[in-house]
């Protein structure tokens, strides 16, 4: 018998089928992977079980050892043994660690919380896992990778049974991921039921028991791992055969448009520490320069200072067309032909509440004219194939794919001979990776100067005409499109090769 | 440790304030009789913000409290006919229906509370200017005046300074037994005993000098321990903070926002019936416009104490020390006769800089 089991749930947004009767068993004892392009009803699933979309507001039955369970909250779901590690952190920055842990379930004495217990018990957890925190470190004072990890102590101190992880690993760094493997195995040893959801088919294909693959709400298939390979199971999800993901690049580099010397950025809270030590390179017209390295290596930092953006002191000359440029703000870089698509697009490049066309055109505002705006966005909106019913929609309602093209649109209105493209696919689906993958070559056979940054190395490699690897802020490698292979890359990206 | 820094600069900053004020007053201001002058200037704001902290750590803001300690203190008064306790019950209900009231709105119709309390601050304050027929009603009951004035006698200072340092002792030790049990280090108890203890001695022998504790002060210190522990150390205040700091996370952790921000509104309206009791005591009246700009001196008073109008920030003890800062600016300036609109400007000035402070302390 399954220690969960889902059955025929089905959940209808307006205007949207978002689970289409599906139905999913997770055995004790068994980690269980969730994969399917966005929007492929992951996440309701997830909400479903967690209690976040409360019993009535969908159909089916959900089935806890043998038991079928109504949530009508996350607190009936925690009841039954469900924990659901989110991918937006549901911790709180200024309460610590061990108050993050017990939060919503503080043990008490007299009515009052017991703080002893609540540092010693965490305290335990966090030596459980093996992890190197203090209990009473304030959660802010973490790397994303640390508070994903104490993300699962919360989990760990429900006593769940029932584990649910959304993406755990999408900020971790490697040696992160390995120890949360490491964990997850333990747990799943130990009797737990796992879900898995990850778009890395890697880690998903040495982690997993088994696989469903859900698209457009349905689930298609559960196989166990065994009998997948990663082929069969991207088939699955986009529903097509993948041919050549990344176009192959026929475009020959013309002179340099953009160089950038001996840039140095110190870390703005720590002083003396660099970010970014010492790095040059330079980018042609119709070349893209692929900016490969782990997290915290300091290739947001790099695009952030090219930009004028980063709030650290800096250092570093820029030339532009051969001619010396001062970029010490985000204005400056944009009047030197200098365009920069933002890693956090929710965050820093969109207004999620405002109008396609108000965010289209944000960047290149003063050049135009009132009429001249709306013609422009909709130039951009066929251009780029933004898929909105007009350009007066609120970009918030857009998916994630077309949400991106409209931050990537909005800088090419500022007509730049330079884009800065951080992640730009970070968190979009299969089929608009590729429609973005096809832009950028577009965009650099036009005679654009292209610098990537991309945390996925495939994309790195199979974009760029150059690949530059960081590793703790230096430039440790440097390889031509024929040269660059994954393991020389990850070699410098490591430091392990200089 | 950061915040630690800052409660010890602004206890700095105080001192500051305190030494400059006693040095051009020839030591005037430092004399018994104005120190407790001064805090019972401070217990009605300082009840005020205990309260106001609840609602802006849960990335909130009440504007009415000004109108609403005239409607309770308004109420209360006219009321004294009824008797002592079911006058004095009267403005502390007045005081929580109201709150709640206003919560119901912010919480359950999402209804913003700048605007919610706003709409509050007009309207309190019509209903007392109705009530009253624009007319002052002075305060009968002799107890009801003593709880703006009263001094508790020399002897009740003492026993109240032993209890407190009695109760410091036992739950210090009950801390450390506790904190042996789960096996967590166990370290300065001498200076967890002896540094609090000195200073409940010292307030109360300079309170004694004078004739005793006011009752007002009594009320203000027994308001902050609660306000003390209810926000470190009970669910409903964690939650509080969970709230305003990232209300998604609280949710998705099961906790009840709407519940707990009713709440919040609803504590703050009992906290401004008690401040309402306060002031009318002390007055020796209430007319239809007291209170007027209160909510201002309270918002102020968490806000020099590194309280954070985005939620999720904020302590008592600050908030205090914060209300502390303000009214001895208040009083220091008038016992040097620094005319009404200087007055205003400084304290205009005070304001903006400790948050700029507070915000240059944070970036570093």
């Amino acid at each position: 018998m399954p220690l969960i089991a889902l059955r025929a749930i089905s959940k209808r947004f307006p205007g949207v089928l978002a689970l289409d009767r599906v139905s999913l068993d997770v055995d004790a004892g068994e980690i269980h992977a969730l994969v399917g392009e966005n929007g492929a009803g992951k996440s309701t699933l997830m909400n479903v079980l967690g209690g976040v979309h409360p019993d009535g507001t969908f159909d089916g039955e959900i089935v806890v050892d043998g038991t079928p369970r109504r949530f009508h909250n996350v607190r009936a779901s925690e009841n039954a043994g469900i924990a659901v590690v989110h991918q937006e952190l549901s911790l709180i920055p200024e309460l610590s660690i061990a108050e993050n842990i017990f939060l919503g379930r503080e043990p008490r004495r007299f009515g009052l919380i017991d703080t002893e217990q609540i540092y010693s018990r965490a305290q335990r957890v966090l030596d459980d896992l093996q992890l190197t925190l203090e209990s009473h470190t304030p959660v802010q004072f973490l790397g994303i990778g640390q508070q994903h990890l104490v993300e699962i102590a919360k989990a760990l101190v429900r006593e769940a049974r029932i584990l649910v992880l959304d993406e755990p690993t999408a900020a971790l760094t490697d040696a992160e991921g390995e120890h949360l493997f490491r964990i997850l195995r333990r747990l799943r040893d130990g009797g737990a039921a796992i879900v898995y959801i990850s778009h890395k088919l890697g880690e998903v294909f040495s982690l997993a028991d088994r696989i469903t693959v859900l698209r457009d709400g349905r689930a298609v298939s559960t196989d166990a791992t065994s009998a997948l390979d990663p082929q069969t199971v991207i088939a699955r999800m986009v529903g097509r055969e993948v041919a050549e993901i990344f176009p192959a690049s026929q475009r020959t580099p013309g002179d340099v448009v953009f160089e950038a010397r001996n840039v140095t950025v110190e870390d703005p809270n720590v002083r003396g520490k660099l970010l970014v030590d010492d790095v040059g390179f330079s980018v042609r017209r119709g070349e893209v320069v692929g900016v490969a390295g782990l997290v915290g290596a300091g290739r947001s930092e790099l695009m952030m200072a090219l930009f004028g953006a980063h709030p650290g002191r800096k250092r570093g000359e820029f030339l532009v067309d051969g001619v010396c440029v001062a970029i010490g703000s985000p204005s400056d870089a944009i009047a030197a032909g200098i365009g920069f698509v933002t890693e956090d697009r929710k965050r820093f490049g969109l207004m999620l509440d405002q109008t396609v066309v108000t965010n289209l055109t944000l960047a290149a505002l003063k050049r135009m004219s009132g009429e001249e705006e709306i013609a422009a966005a909709e130039r951009s909106v066929g251009e780029l194939r933004i898929k909105t019913s007009s350009v007066f929609t609120i970009a918030g309602t857009l998916s994630g794919g077309n949400q991106q093209k409209v931050v990537l649109a909005k800088w090419l209105l500022t007509n730049p001979k330079v884009l800065l493209l951080d992640e730009p696919t970070r968190g979009i689906d299969v089929g608009a990776k590729q429609e973005i993958y096809a832009q950028i070559a577009r965009l650099a056979s036009e005679g654009l100067a292209i610098v990537l940054v991309s945390s996925e190395l495939p994309e790195v490699l199979g974009l760029s005409d150059r690949v530059l690897v960081l590793h703790e802020g230096r430039l440790t490698g440097e390889f031509a499109r024929g040269d660059a292979s994954a393991e020389a890359v990850m070699a410098c990206a490591t430091g392990a090769a200089r | 440790m950061t915040s630690r820094l800052r409660a010890y600069s602004m206890l700095i900053a105080l001192l500051a304030i305190w030494a400059y004020f006693a040095w051009r007053t020839s030591g005037l201001f430092l004399n018994p009789v104005n120190l407790a002058n001064l805090l019972k200037q401070m217990s009605v704001t300082g009840v005020l913000a205990v309260g106001m902290l609840f609602v802006i750590v849960a990335r909130q803001i009440d504007l009415s409290v000004g109108s609403l300690v005239g409607l309770a203190g308004g109420i209360a008064a006219m009321t004294q006919g009824w008797g002592l306790l079911p006058s004095l019950l009267a403005a502390i209900a007045i005081g929580i229906v109201a709150g709640a009231l206003q919560g119901v709105l912010i919480a359950y119709l999402n209804i913003p509370s700048f605007i919610v309390t706003l709409g509050g601050l007009l309207t309190w304050r019509g209903v007392i200017l109705y009530l009253s027929k624009g007319e002052t009603v002075p305060v009968r009951l002799p107890v009801f005046r003593m709880l703006g004035v009263a001094l508790m006698t020399r002897g009740t200072g003492i026993v109240l300074a032993a209890i407190a340092i009695a109760a410091l002792v036992w739950l210090t030790l009950r801390r450390n037994h506790a904190r042996r049990r789960h096996g967590l280090p166990v370290s300065g108890t001498a200076a967890r005993i002896v540094v609090p203890s000195l200073l409940i001695a010292l307030f109360i022998y300079v309170m004694n000098k004078q004739g005793g504790v006011p009752l007002p002060v009594i009320v203000l210190l027994v308001v902050a321990i609660a306000g003390s522990v209810l926000t470190q150390q009970t669910t409903f205040g964690r939650y509080l903070y969970a709230i305003g700091s990232n209300p998604d996370a609280a949710r998705l952790s099961g906790i009840d926002a709407r519940r707990h921000i009713l709440l919040a509104f609803a504590l703050l309206g009992g906290l401004v019936g008690i401040a309402s009791l306060l002031h009318t005591g002390r007055v020796g009246s209430a007319s239809p416009d007291a209170g007027t700009l209160m909510e201002l001196d309270a918002i102020a008073a968490c806000v020099i104490g590194g309280t954070s109008l985005m939620g999720g920030r904020g302590k008592v003890s600050s908030a205090l020390l914060g209300a502390l800062v303000m009214a001895s600016l208040d009083n220091g300036m008038s016992l040097l006769s620094v005319e009404n609109a200087t007055q205003y400007i400084i304290k205009g000035m005070v304001l903006v800089a400790a948050v700029g402070f507070d915000m240059a302390g944070r970036r570093q």
